[in-house]
């Protein structure tokens, strides 16, 4: 299952249902606001860095750049652009956007 | 692959329809299908004509309406959602249609992928 | 019926095709209107004989509190249509346990009968949808 979420987990808790509610092997990506949630001691960052290993992590790369955090990324964060999250999409069964 | 596309924000407010409007283009130059393209809460307000963005910024709803005609993609709006926000045939934009709601389930059904885009 | 379906003959555009729908419902009511419209969606949906499940997560379980008494906003009181479900054959109503239990409710407090569910068992049943509509 691929999980979207698209708020800052400074404004959300739904990056921390997200994470409580992803099955080992399952996909989580970052878009839109949810990109502040791959930055180095932001406050999921923990959350973030505990998750990988079970669950792959992604940032929508168009999303990170606009907002000026590339340089900012945890390590273990892959970057994706949209066909990246187009691929996404279809090597995994169903999607759960977080809104 | 087939994809079923849901957008529930309007134009300019949220990300969401732009993040959609680049899934879908994304998609097609992959040589994906995109089955349907539905919208409802407050995404029907991406289906009016009567927008008028700024010269130098996107103008998001004749966007949709090009890809469309240039891809042939079936641009649906609930119409529960949009007789309640004033989106009616009169002011609707190229390429978009006024349907029901089984047009979403439909497109869960029949598309490979559904994928929702919101706030 | 096909006004409400769109116009789409449902029995030969999805014959035989049943597939796994899951509504995650997560927003408060009255607050935003995603709860009603979802709620709408969920309705229509049972015309096509889909297997059909709702998840009630995080604020999402407020939906499904009783004694909602909405004259005094003077927005109409959507909550008893849950209990209706049941006669659409959508009886498949599953709640987070978590979600409840951070907002200091029980099945008690909830206008339906439901299923509640530990994160395993909600992550599970997600997984294994074939299309996951959420609210």
């Amino acid at each position: 299952m691929l999980h979207i979420v698209n708020k800052s987990p400074y404004q959300t808790r739904n990056l921390e249902s997200c994470l409580r509610l992803a099955k080992a092997g399952s996909a989580i990506l970052l878009i839109e606001d949810g990109v502040y949630a791959a930055t180095r001691d932001n406050i999921a960052a923990a959350g973030i860095k505990a998750a990988i290993g079970s669950v792959s992590v992604y940032a929508l790369s168009p999303d990170v750049e606009a907002r000026g955090v590339n340089n900012l990324l945890l390590d273990g964060v892959k970057l994706v652009d949209y066909g990246g999250f187009v691929d996404l999409v279809a090597e995994h069964a169903n999607t759960q956007s977080w809104l | 692959m087939k994809f079923g596309i849901m957008i529930n924000e309007g134009p300019y407010t949220h990300q969401s329809t732009d993040t959609a409007y680049q899934f879908v283009k994304a998609a097609l130059a992959k040589g994906h299908q995109i089955h349907r393209v539905f919208f409802y809460h407050d995404g029907v307000n991406n289906a009016t004509r009567l927008t008028e963005p700024p010269q130098d910024d996107r103008n998001i709803v004749n966007r949709w309406s090009k890809l469309a005609e240039e891809n042939g993609i079936d641009l649906v709006v609930c119409v529960a959602a949009a007789l309640r926000r004033g989106i009616l045939e009169e002011n609707l934009a190229k390429g978009f249609r006024i349907s029901g709601l089984g047009q979403l389930v439909e497109s869960g059904i029949q598309a490979d992928r559904l994928v929702v885009f919101g706030d | 019926m096909t006004e409400s379906t769109g116009g789409i003959e449902v029995e030969e555009e999805t014959a035989g095709r049943v597939k796994k729908f899951m509504f995650v419902n997560r927003k408060a009511p009255y607050g935003t209107i995603y709860a009603l419209e979802g709620l709408e969606v969920v309705l229509i949906s049972a015309a096509f004989d889909q297997d059909v499940s709702l998840a009630f997560v995080d604020d999402g379980v407020y939906e499904l509190v009783k004694g909602q008494a909405t004259k005094g906003i003077d927005v109409k009181n959507f909550s008893p249509t849950y209990r209706a479900l049941e006669g659409y054959d959508i009886e498949k109503l599953y709640v987070d346990a978590e979600s409840l239990k951070a907002r200091g409710l029980t099945e008690e407090n909830l206008i339906v009968p439901v299923e509640v569910l530990s994160n395993e068992e909600m992550a599970d049943l997600m997984a294994g949808q074939d299309v996951v509509i959420s609210f």
